[in-house]
């Protein structure tokens, strides 16, 4: 630290009162999230990430066949989005075929976006209980709008009052 | 005396451009600096040094070091990319600061040097690598086989060497798994480096624990959480290409089971 120095050497202050710190009582060190350790992680043995990398591939590929072929034909054909009542979604789920499409899309769509979900609250909660509680409420809704949804296409009744 | 004329000539010449310093620039360094003993804050300083741009960043930590302040801390070993010790933060990327020329990182403006995110700091641009080793540990990054040992050395023919040669160049500096989105918000993920390690061996023809490494790889926090962002391929300082080698994996893992 020579005095002729511009800049030298730095006086690192502290924002939270003078002296708080000292080589004996140095400021705790910032442990970035989760760190690995000796005993972490507990290793699981399954295959089910496997399955789940693949699963959002192949529905996402089956996906864009059945979501674009549905806009399609609720949005843009036959008088486009006008035309869509309760007489039209009776009409089309007489069908056993449509039936099957839109089941097939419920199903894919919503374990799509739920996996895809887990993965952003895996990725970016940092706490434990924030992960636990925002996965149980992302599984919770996930089979509440898939069972309902199931229910609804099975026990459709046309002619309801 | 002809030869006392050229060496005459010669040094002259050699005396006259080196006391010149016509060639030095002005290079604004500005350090994160961060001392526990001091403060809790880290907070950036800048130092200004009169550097030849062809010059490396690291040259300008050891003038700052050895002429300004003695206090900065940083790694360095070889000083030459080979020991893999002074990965650090430069302009917002992860790079060796004894592979990054001045020149080549615009020295116009201030030169930003971190230490690389991920890993607790310690003091100024050293971080606590132990997690990182730990996960380097835990992929098995050894030779190992079944039956008794070979009286002679293992032979691999050149096609089986060239299977993984990209992945043997690693050097350990966790400038890729620091470069890494997910393994910032969870340092569970084995990151890059782990995964290059055991791509190193996996794909060994003398290596007889593919199987094992593959398992462990195939967990929660393996191959699986990589989100194929490139950041690791970007950073690598050896030019490896990390997230082909993830990939690699990944497919390795999917033909063994279906």
């Amino acid at each position: 630290m020579s005095a002729d120095t511009p800049v030298d050497a730095v006086e690192l202050t502290s924002t939270s009162g003078a002296s708080a710190f000292s080589p004996d009582n140095p400021a705790p060190v910032i442990e970035p999230p989760r760190a690995r350790t000796k005993r972490t992680p507990r290793a699981t043995r399954t295959n089910f990430e496997l399955y789940g990398w693949l699963f959002m591939r192949l529905s996402g590929i089956v996906l864009v066949v059945l979501v674009l072929g549905h806009l399609l034909i609720q949005l843009v054909l036959d008088g486009g989005v006008s035309k869509i009542g309760f007489a039209f979604v009776a009409g089309r789920w007489a069908n056993p075929f449509w039936q099957l499409w839109d089941l097939t899309m419920l199903w894919l769509a919503m374990l799509h976006g739920a996996n895809g979900l887990r993965t952003v609250i895996n990725d970016y909660a940092e706490r434990d209980a924030t992960r636990s509680w925002l996965k149980a409420l992302l599984y919770t809704a996930t089979a509440f709008t898939v069972l309902l949804g199931t229910l609804v296409i099975f026990t459709f009744d046309p002619n309801i009052q | 005396m002809s030869t006392a004329t050229v060496d005459n000539n010669h040094s002259a010449a050699l005396d006259a451009a080196e006391s010149t310093d016509a060639h030095l620039i002005t290079v604004t360094l500005r350090v994160r600096r961060y001392n526990p003993e001091v403060s809790d804050q880290a907070s950036w300083v800048d130092y200004k040094l009169e550097m030849d741009p062809k010059e490396r960043v690291l040259d300008a930590l050891h003038k700052i070091k050895w002429e300004i302040d003695g206090t900065l801390t940083f790694r360095r070993s070889c000083a030459h990319g080979i020991c893999g010790s002074d990965a650090m933060r430069i302009n917002g990327r992860n790079r060796l600061a004894c592979k990054t020329l001045l020149k080549d990182i615009n020295p116009e403006k201030p030169i930003t040097v971190e230490p690389i995110k991920g890993l607790a700091v310690l003091k100024d641009l050293v971080v606590d690598m132990e997690p990182f080793f730990q996960a380097y540990r835990d992929v098995m990054p050894f030779l190992i086989t079944k039956g008794n040992e070979p009286t002679r050395e293992r032979l691999q023919s050149s096609e089986d060497r060239e299977r993984f040669d990209d992945t043997t160049k690693c050097i350990l500096c966790a400038a890729c798994t620091s470069s890494c989105p997910v393994f910032w918000n969870d340092g569970q993920y084995f990151g890059p480096a782990a995964i290059v390690n055991a791509h190193r061996f996996i794909f060994d023809s003398r290596d007889e624990a593919a199987e094992q490494r593959l398992e462990i790889l195939n967990d929660r926090d393996g191959v699986w959480r990589c989100r194929t962002t490139f950041n690791c391929t970007d950073a690598c300082p050896r030019g490896i290409e990390v997230t082909k080698a993830i990939q690699e994996v990944k497919r390795a893992l999917i033909t063994r089971r279906f």
